[in-house]
């Protein structure tokens, strides 16, 4: 550990922020020391995105002091705040996949010739720069949209860490990651702090917290809960601050007795992926695990009618299922809630009850003509059902937080009452309390005895709440097991293919 | 260190409560006809013959094409779409529909046929934006410079003028008082309200233009629907151009030309995002109304012409700003917002 005994780094005391009737931080406070990965956590909607923006100078604070080296500064906009050293790498990224690497690492900075125009030769250069500082062997003159996420996201950190930078800011950077991609991340972050940065490290994901933080501080409805050491607090003393309660095993669930076979994939290929086999019995819950880019997401589109399929056949109870779009599969009584939820799941402006609605409205017509009290009640019921607050029913979905939007995409296929559930990443930026919620709801479905396939890349979470697991690499499935034997190590194995892997798990293998 | 354990309360409490005043939605419900009232009030005192009933139906007919149009467009701005070549499609089936009553063709027969050559138009345009995935705005540019192409080659450039027009009533009738082409706005928006409000297919048009990706993963059939509104752009354009080629009684090549911005204008002057999936039919009716009423009053204010195309520029971008304002809530929570409560 590296902490300076003297003087933090960085300090926040008694920080204040209200927008309009909510109270986002009640007089909240942080501490950061030279050379410190302090973790922030706490539920969705508990006030760390909001420090954080007002530490980046984007949102001003009402109340509150801020210092760094002891002395009081006022951060009025990102430009202060990078002109302290402070440097924040958002959750989503902010780059431009149109452009090449060295010209978005140059955005807004863009190095002139004496003629008042770009030097594009310089532009390359100080690209090479930034990116040798974090290590990055990246190719400055390519198109930044070819790299994958995970090199994205190095030149967005390249991007922000300047010479000076002495706070960083991480904002949930994994979440996009695959795991040989947030690996190489920590080994960055390790780096720097050797180098003597402080960073901010906000997550979700409690064994990376403890992989790399030195000390975690939980907020909980924008007030400070408490601030431990690694080593003197645990995870389950972490989650109990952040939701207030003690959380047993939050897989756990009784053992389900599957049925008859529901849906069965035959040789199903697409454009990249495939040819896949597969069954899903009634009461069954099926995880496809695998890296990312490893085709489970094409799977589920192709089986959805989303994509089209090249070859192979589906059947849902017995009856051939040969969906030329999504609509065709929702009749064969498939639902997909897919990985984005922002972006394909939602229509983020409309009303919650138009989103839940949207494709069972079918039932609710004549002639086209819509029974809007009789959708509406319909509405209710399911929002009832995943206590989703009522008076929700009209605000656009947009204002919901994150566990509460993916609920109400999944309240979307309750109504249709979809036989076949296709759940991509249903706890995927969701807090710990919604987390639950959806594993009970997910136990809950198949007991009424739907088939569910779910998609999940924490592994812990594919083994904890299924019955199988199908693991895949490019595109096939390589591998099947029950979730009883499967451990992390054995799905690693099968879904990186890799001899390596294998010898780092002796006696696990079956 | 530590707070009582929470509350058994539903977990949902982190959410946005309702507002005491919220000012977006305030100004959505109502927002534009405060505008239009103002302005109508502020016509009646400014000049004396703008009240009368002979006047306010005048302009009710004066609108009435526009307003035809910017319905049809309404639908195809609510998926994210455009459509410039309304104001063409007014003079082709305008053209067609008096060429065909000369030929011998019973009034009903040609005005069907005229909206249907508009309905045609609206598949070409459909069908390029949908299943072509072309952007709209260069498709519609493209169908525009064609139609109008079109309505001139039909015509050898000349009007055409026929002055026993068998369906001439469509434009200069009345009916109860009131003129024809008043009446038939009238039933195009109670039709479009309830299309838009009531039916399943219009909560479809919302959806493709809120998400066109979540409308495909929910299971509407984006492309159909992106289809079938340009075929309700162009039908509305073809019913337009009856009634414009039934008032002037003849076959006008030119009809229409500019239209297609008056219509846009209405559209988004009735609060329609041309991002798609936001809006309401009964906004675009009341902005067809505030541009016929801004237009008329000005005339009888004796306002000059260049003057009449300064304020009416003015009114659309001060009407756009104010929509777009309100999707920033710092920019009015400080002006129009009461100090909220704080929560816990």
């Amino acid at each position: 550990m590296t902490l300076n005994a003297n003087t933090p780094l960085l300090q926040l005391e008694g920080i204040t922020k209200r927008f309009g009737a909510t109270l986002a931080l009640n007089n909240v406070r942080f501490e950061l020391g030279a050379g410190e990965v302090h973790a922030l956590m706490g539920e969705n909607g508990a006030g760390k995105s909001t420090l954080m923006k007002i530490l980046s100078g984007s949102v001003q604070r009402d109340a509150g002091k801020i210092l760094l080296d002891g002395k009081e500064i006022d951060i009025r906009s990102p430009r202060d705040a990078a002109a302290h050293g402070i440097a924040i790498i958002h959750q989503e990224l902010n780059t431009v996949p149109a452009m090449t690497v060295a010209e978005n690492l140059c955005l807004g900075n863009e190095p002139l010739n004496r003629f008042g125009f770009l030097n594009r030769k310089r532009v390359i250069e100080e690209a090479r720069r930034k990116l040798a500082r974090i290590g990055a062997r990246i190719d400055p003159r390519r198109p930044l949209g070819s790299l994958s996420v995970g090199m994205q996201q190095m030149v967005e950190i390249a991007r922000a860490v300047s010479e000076r930078a002495r706070v960083l800011v991480l904002d949930e950077p994994t979440a996009a990651l695959s795991r040989a991609e947030s690996t190489q991340l920590y080994a960055l972050i390790k780096q720097m702090r050797a180098e003597g940065v402080g960073m901010v490290y906000i997550s979700h994901r409690m064994e990376e917290v403890w992989h790399l933080a030195d000390r975690v501080t939980v907020f909980r409805d924008g007030t400070y809960v408490g601030t431990g050491k690694m080593g003197e607090i645990t995870p389950e003393m972490v989650v109990k601050m952040m939701v207030g309660r003690a959380v047993g095993n939050i897989y756990d669930h009784v053992q389900r007795t599957p049925g008859d076979v529901v849906l069965n994939v035959t040789g199903l290929t697409g454009r990249d992926v495939g040819p896949v086999d597969f069954e899903i019995r009634a009461g069954e819950v099926v995880s496809m695990a695998g890296l990312i880019g490893s085709g489970r997401t094409e799977v589920a589109r192709l089986v959805f009618g989303a994509d089209r399929r090249t070859a192979g056949s589906v059947t849902i109870g017995g009856k051939t299922s040969n969906p030329g779009d999504p609509s065709a599969a929702i009749a064969d009584g498939i639902g997909m809630v897919p990985e984005n939820r922002k972006e394909q799941g939602l229509f983020l402006d409309h009303a919650v009850e138009a989103n839940i609605a949207i494709s069972s409205l079918d039932r609710f017509v004549t002639a086209d003509v819509l029974h809007k009290a009789k959708a509406r009640a319909a509405v209710r019921r399911q929002m009832e059902r995943l206590r989703l607050r009522l008076s929700a029913i009209d605000l656009p979905v947009k204002a919901l937080s994150g566990g509460n939007q993916q609920k109400a995409a999944l309240a979307r296929w309750l109504m249709r009452e979809s036989k076949v559930l296709i759940l991509d990443e249903p706890t995927r930026g969701v807090d710990i309390g919604a987390k639950r919620e959806i594993y009970e709801l997910i136990d809950q479905l198949a007991r009424a005895g739907k088939a569910i396939l779910v998609i999940s890349s924490d592994l812990p979470e594919a083994i904890g709440i299924s019955d199988r697991l199908l693991v895949m690499r490019s595109g096939r499935i390589v591998h099947e097991m029950d979730c009883d034997i499967a451990t992390e190590e054995t799905v690693m194995t099968y879904a990186t293919g890799t001899a390596r892997s294998a010898a780092e798990n002796v006696g696990v293998k079956q | 260190m530590n707070r009582n354990d929470r509350q058994q309360s539903s977990p949902n409490d982190e959410e946005a409560q309702r507002e005491p005043f919220d000012f977006a939605r305030w100004w959505d419900r109502v927002g534009i006809l405060i505008v239009l009232v103002a302005l109508v009030v502020l016509m009646a005192i400014i000049a004396p013959n703008f009240a009368r009933v002979d006047n306010l139906l005048n302009i009710a007919r004066a609108i009435s094409v526009n307003a035809i149009l910017a319905a049809g467009l309404t639908f195809v701005i609510l998926t994210a779409g455009i459509d410039l070549s309304v104001g063409s499609i007014v003079a082709v089936s305008g053209v067609t529909a008096v060429i065909a009553a000369m030929a011998g063709l019973p009034a009903p027969a040609a005005v069907l046929l005229g909206m249907g050559v508009g309905a045609a138009c609206g598949l070409v345009n459909g069908v390029l934006t949908a299943y072509l995935a072309l952007a709209p705005f260069i498709v519609t540019l493209g169908t525009m410079t064609f139609l109008r192409g079109l309505a001139y080659t039909i015509t050898d450039g000349q009007p055409i003028v026929s002055s026993d027009l068998n369906f001439k009533q469509i434009g200069n009738g009345y009916l109860a008082g009131t003129p024809i082409p008043v009446l038939i706005m009238v039933v195009v928006y109670i039709i479009a309200w309830f299309v838009l409000e009531r039916t399943r297919y219009g909560r479809h048009i919302y959806a493709v233009g809120g998400n066109p990706e979540a409308a495909k993963l929910a299971g509407v059939r984006v492309k159909r629907i992106i289809t079938s509104v340009y075929i309700i752009g162009g039908g509305c354009a073809g019913l337009g151009g009856i009634i414009f080629a039934a008032r002037v009684i003849s076959a006008q090549p030119t009809a229409g030309t500019g239209y297609e911005l008056d219509a846009i204008a209405a559209v988004v002057l009735g609060g329609t995002s041309l991002s798609g999936g936001r809006g309401r039919i009964v906004g675009t009716l009341i902005g067809s109304v505030i541009l016929g009423v801004l237009a008329t009053g000005l005339i009888l204010m004796n306002v000059q012409f260049f003057t009449q195309l300064l304020i009416k520029g003015a009114v659309i971008i001060f009407a756009v700003a104010i929509d777009s304002l309100k999707q920033k809530p710092f920019v009015f929570s400080t002006i129009f917002r009461t100090p909220a409560q704080s929560k816990t």
